[in-house]
């Protein structure tokens, strides 16, 4: 019996993560914690945009010449780009539009975008990665092809000439999820395929073959499961690069159209306005940045919770 | 225990700790163990896993600095005392003065430079010799361990070495500086059986040779008794017994050393009464010219295949025990997996109670699947680590179509009946050991009462003293559930205490079958022969 | 060896064709008329047929597909009214906005990502391969965390916020640099680097943060494998283990996936080239996109596509060159 106690202590197994634990340590994480605060200040904001708006008094399209200097070209009067009690983070050059409002706006797209193309990504690569998994040879030879295929795409130029060309009047949110979405999901299905292929050959799934259990059995009882966890922490690394993609779309000037508001695209404007306006540039830079690394920290928190050697700060202690 | 040191010790160690912090507390690793190595002599230190056997033979070479264990006590190597050198001192030491070998020679290797520059660097490094005679050395050494045509093969690297080749590769690197004393960490657990003789004849010789004093951490009763002189036991981080070999073996003082030697399967003892059949002599399954092959990586366009099992036909008689043994790649387990049709034959048919069921489609099997049950080897692998033991036993009764609470009600009988505490049902794998685990692996396995329970190496991750455990659970349930078993593994001594009969394979082919008594006693292959003079005898 | 090359030249060959069907697929499935770009809003109906009779856009849409093939491998004669002009392969076609060879686009915006991502190259090897090391060899201790802060920070930021601070802190603030503007190599080398120096760091930033945490992973990973206790239990000098064995593990996905990146950023640094206003290869992308120049994209593609497969090529044979032990096939 002594030699099985000694086992006890001394091995350490594939110990499923469970509830309790992950949330002890994800909570322990100051840092993911520090990530989880900026992150929900930020939907909250988005969610309750237009009551902001309201409160500060302002709206997003309403031109204010009256705030500029067109002696200097349409830069905002006033210290940091015409901050004030009523434009609280001052207006936007050339046509004097509420900085807050515009801001606000951006975010509502940023986290809708982001959301929405998470969603594309996990069902198209959930459901081509189960399929190339569970799905016998010619499936997967044939779908681990697609799937290299999609990695090894130049997405962005497909990205670009796609949202180039599709006419103006579609909804570009919703063409920004399908188009990202679309050319996004390799990621998922490779790491979906290989988990599902590794977790094939445990001798619990053949045990499970043994008893006679069907093909849809062993893949909703045995595999998926095992697959749920890191999915679910790759998905939470998605969602910051999608704001990115969103973001960096936008900039290039395909992504979100005027006189709907995006980070991305208020950069691409503040480009020329950097040495003359900086706060402009700051604005949604620093949002952009302040929410993708809240959102990063997060994931990883997540992630070195659920498998402590996995997160981006394993090793330290 | 505070003796000082022998006159004539090459290495004398006192009252040695090791501790680690752990999230609870401190685990004392090695907890106050001494010995003595004479020069030119050999100590084997045995014990089970969690002995702290190998810990100790890290600290010998001071291999714990860096790493957050606390070492306590005096490890003396002639004038010097290892634990209260400064780093560099004891980077001196090491592989000048003493050397040491490990058990996975794969890994121990560099895999990105070829053996003979691995070889020199460290010569170099202790000696200052140039370029040119530090390859020499090793081309020397490499061929002093009996690696042929050494001047060409010093080139290669590692992987194109076979297991017994690295671990020789290895033994050259350690004798490439002549140190006093060579510490050997489980050499030859990963291992076949005929390789590890050739091994330890190696080490045997080289001892003779050079006078250097051998160090051997095993958990192998027998390799300890082949090779050593003098053993020390150890048991959870104690030295619970030490003395010349022949006497702990023959008459232990130590209870421990009495249970450890009584658990082990030998090849000398008297084989144990089997039960007899309960309805002898009729085939319940049939095998006939079951081949499998598979394509090698990287074979390109032409059909390069493997063929792992290759024209093998037994029967397997109602009742017995067949116990299936071979080397690793002789294709025992192939052939396991293809007779519960875990593993699609090429050719070749399988009937099960006079049914053909080679190629029966797995719809028409479920029903089958009941009678032909498997346990296998790997007691983490073998059980969901998101499913609860009771629900991992249930299954199978639920997909036979049992209902929910009478499959729990029989899993927690199950359990009971495997020695697992049934109110544990709700429990995650990693809560239980691996004995514990292998329980559960049975209960599963005997769930749906089949009639052929395969067992592929289902001791083989386990300690002596739980694989005894094991073992008399699988006769009593053999009998009680009037089971017949296929006992595939490499350990020859286990096979013969619990089989019948025994087929020998090797390189896929069945190689002889003949009743266990008559193939122990007197076995007809040339191959068999070469099988079981390789077993290392205990005393 | 042979064979595994002519496997692969032959699957890019195919893909390649797989893509540019695909862009074509993009451009003809969706309601956008080419003509109407290159004529403006005021054409009539019979200008426009004209237009299209030129480009060919009057043919169908697999026989224009087909022309393309057949000037990129042989050549093809365009006909605009009474001239004729012939398009030696490899021919690309002309580009619907100017009527140049789109070929030539191509061949004078290369120099210009060449010398982005070369430079940026250099940068993140050394900046990421550096702090990788460092960071792993003082694991837990205060160098280890920033680096790992730093490299989380540039991980997250964006290239065109990072770009801009940038700009913004050493154009803007301290006046250390102008707005950059692309001065040839062969004019003036000097000049050259100095307004390559922004967009250089800006792109590094980014990747040299994931080279960083590849390198730490990677070295972790190896001075934990059983052969780097070996060398420690025969008395190699701690440097000696980490200078020679411990990067050589670290550093063979840091080989394989530089090469890899290079391709992929030679075509694809849109992002930093708009910011900075680069006439790259990824401006092209964008501004040829957004004026639906139908060639130009389609070449671009060609172009793109040939130049991430050949790189994954050259990651792959660096792979097998660095770890013997990996058969090509």
């Amino acid at each position: 019996m002594t030699a099985e106690l000694v086992t006890e202590v001394g091995a350490a197994p594939e110990a499923p993560t469970r509830g309790r634990q992950v949330r002890r340590r994800l909570f322990a994480d100051r840092m993911a914690m520090t990530g989880l605060v900026v992150a929900v200040v930020m939907i909250v904001a988005a969610i309750t945009a237009p009551l902001l708006i309201h409160l500060e008094g302002q709206d997003a399209t309403t031109y204010h010449p009256e705030l500029l200097n067109s002696a200097r070209g349409g830069v905002p009067r006033g210290a940091f780009g015409g901050a004030s009690g009523a434009h609280w983070l001052g207006v936007e050059p050339t046509t004097g539009r509420d900085l807050f409002a515009r801001a606000l706006g951006g975010a509502q797209i940023s986290f809708v975008v982001a959301i929405g193309t998470l969603v594309v990504q996990l069902l198209l690569g959930v459901g081509i990665g189960l399929a190339a998994g569970l799905g016998g040879k010619i499936a997967d030879s044939f779908l681990g092809r697609l799937i290299d295929l999609s990695i090894s795409f130049p997405q962005l130029i497909f990205a670009i000439a796609l949202l180039a060309i599709v006419p103006g009047d579609f909804p570009r949110p919703l063409l920004l999820m399908m188009v990202i979405g679309l050319f996004g999901w390799g990621g998922t299905a490779r790491l979906v395929r290989g988990q599902v292929l590794s977790l094939r050959t445990r001798d619990y799934v053949a045990a499970a073959r043994l008893s006679g259990a069907g093909r849809a059995r062993i893949a909703l009882r045995e595999i998926l499961p095992g697959v749920s966890a890191p999915v679910l922490t790759y998905a939470a690394l998605l969602l910051p690069s999608n704001m990115i993609s969103e973001a960096g779309l936008s900039f290039l000037g395909v992504g979100v159209r005027p006189p709907a508001s995006s980070w991305g695209q208020m950069l691409s404007t503040a480009t020329t306005w950097f040495q003359a306006d900086p706060t402009y540039v700051l604005v949604p830079g620093l949002l952009l940045l302040v929410n993708v690394l809240a959102f990063t920290l997060l994931a990883d928190g997540l992630r070195t919770a659920l498998d402590p050697r996995a997160g981006l700060r394993a090793g330290r202690r | 225990m505070s003796e000082t040191s022998v006159p004539g010790a090459v290495l004398s160690v006192q009252d040695l700790c090791v501790e680690f912090p752990t999230g609870d507390g401190v685990l004392r690793a090695v907890d106050g163990v001494s010995f003595d190595l004479a020069g030119g002599g050999a100590l084997g230190i045995v014990g089970e896993s969690g002995s702290g056997k190998s810990t100790t033979a890290l600290a010998l070479l001071g291999l714990h600095r860096g790493s957050s264990a606390r070492v306590s006590g005096g490890v003396r190597l002639g004038e010097d005392d290892v634990n209260a050198l400064d780093d560099e001192s004891v980077r001196r030491l090491r592989g000048r003065r003493i050397a040491m070998i490990f058990q996975d020679p794969l890994s121990a290797l560099d895999p990105y430079f070829r053996i003979g520059d691995q070889i020199a660097e460290v010569y170099r490094t202790h000696t200052g010799a140039g370029r040119r005679q530090a390859w020499a050395r090793a081309v020397e050494v490499l061929d002093r361990v009996g690696i042929p045509d050494a001047a060409r093969r010093a080139r290669s690297r590692p992987h194109e070495f076979s297991g017994g080749m690295r671990q020789r590769a290895l033994i050259a690197m350690a004798l490439a500086c002549e140190p006093e004393i060579l510490v050997a960490d489980e050499p030859t657990s990963a291992l076949d059986v005929t390789v590890q003789a050739q091994i330890l004849d190696l080490l045997d010789e080289l001892r003779a040779d050079t006078g250097m004093a051998l160090l051997l951490v095993t958990h192998d009763l027998g390799v300890v008794s082949r090779s050593v002189d003098r053993v020390l036991v150890m048991q959870n981080g104690r030295a619970v017994e030490e003395g010349p070999v022949s006497e702990v073996l023959t008459s232990p003082a130590a209870p421990y050393t009495r249970a450890l030697l009584e658990a082990v399967p030998r090849l000398d003892a008297p084989r144990p009464e089997r039960p007899a059949h309960h309805n002898a002599g009729k085939p319940l399954l049939v095998v006939s010219g079951l081949s499998r092959e598979f394509r090698r990586p990287g074979g390109g366009l032409r059909r390069d295949v493997l063929r792992a099992v290759d024209d093998v036909s037994l029967e397997i008689l109602g009742g017995e025990t067949l116990g299936v043994v071979g080397e690793s790649g002789s294709g025992k387990t192939t052939l396991a997996r293809m007779i519960v049709r875990l593993l699609e034959p090429t050719s070749g048919a399988i009937t099960f109670g006079g049914r053909d069921i080679t190629r029966l489609p797995e719809r028409a099997l479920r029903p089958v699947r009941r009678d032909l049950q498997m346990v296998f080897q790997d007691p983490v692998s073998s059980l969901n680590p998101r499913r609860t033991v009771g629900d991992s036993i249930a299954d199978p009764l639920r997909v036979q179509g049992t209902g929910g609470r009478e499959a729990l009600r029989t899993a927690k009988e199950l359990m009971e009946r495997v020695g697992l505490d049934p109110s544990r049902h709700d429990r995650y794998p990693h809560e239980f050991s691996g004995g514990q685990r292998q329980r559960m692996g049975i209960a599963r396995a005997l769930s749906l009462r089949p009639k052929l329970l395969v067992c592929d190496e289902p001791v083989s991750a386990l300690d002596v003293s739980t694989q005894a455990q094991i073992l008399d659970l699988l006769r009593d349930l053999q009998e009680e559930y009037e089971l017949t078993i296929v006992f595939v593994s490499h350990d020859l001594a286990v096979v013969r205490q619990v089989s019948d009969r025994v087929a020998v394979m090797r390189n896929g082919a069945l190689v002889e079958l003949a009743d266990a008594e008559e193939l122990y006693t007197s076995p007809r292959h040339e191959y068999t022969r070469t099988l079981l003079a390789a077993v290392p005898v205990l005393a | 060896m042979t064979r595994y090359l002519l496997r692969r030249f032959v699957s890019t060959v195919v893909l390649l064709l797989v893509m540019v069907a695909f862009v074509y697929v993009i451009f003809y499935a969706l309601p956008s008329d080419p003509a109407v770009l290159v004529c403006g809003k005021g054409c009539g109906g019979g200008q426009l047929a004209a237009i299209d009779h030129k480009l060919g856009l009057d043919q169908p849409e697999y026989v224009q597909f087909w022309h393309f093939l057949e000037g990129i491998f042989v050549g093809r004669d365009y006909s605009s009214g009474p001239d004729v002009s012939h398009c030696a392969a490899p021919c690309l076609g002309f580009s619907f906005q100017n009527d140049q060879p789109v070929l030539s686009l191509i061949g004078q915006r290369l120099p210009v990502s060449l010398s982005l991502t070369a430079g940026a190259a250099v940068l993140w090897l050394l900046i990421g391969v550096g702090a990788g090391v460092l960071s792993a060899l003082r694991v837990g201790r205060f160098t280890d965390r920033a680096v790992t802060a730093a490299s989380i920070l540039a991980f997250g930021a964006p290239i065109f916020v990072s770009g801009m601070l940038l700009l913004i802190l050493f154009c803007g603030v301290l006046h250390w640099t102008n707005f950059p503007v692309y001065v040839p190599l062969s004019d003036d080398p000097a000049a050259w680097a100095k307004n390559l120096l922004l967009p250089w760091f800006t792109l590094a930033i980014a990747q040299a943060a994931i080279y960083a945490r590849l390198t730490r992973t990677g070295m972790l990973e190896t001075l934990s494998e059983d052969h780097i206790r070996t060398f420690r239990a025969y008395g190699l000098r701690e440097r000696r283990i980490v200078g020679r064995h411990a990067i050589r593990g670290a550093l063979t996905p840091v080989i394989t996936m530089s090469a890899h990146d290079f391709g992929y950023v030679l075509v694809g640094a849109m992002l930093t080239e708009t910011l900075f206003g680069l006439p790259g290869l990824g401006q092209l992308i964008v501004q040829s996109s957004n004026n639906v120049d139908l060639p130009v994209v389609a070449g671009l593609t060609l172009v793109a596509g040939a130049a991430i497969v050949v790189a994954n090529t050259v990651a792959d044979l660096l792979y097998a060159v660095v770890d013997r032990r990996v058969v090509l096939s």
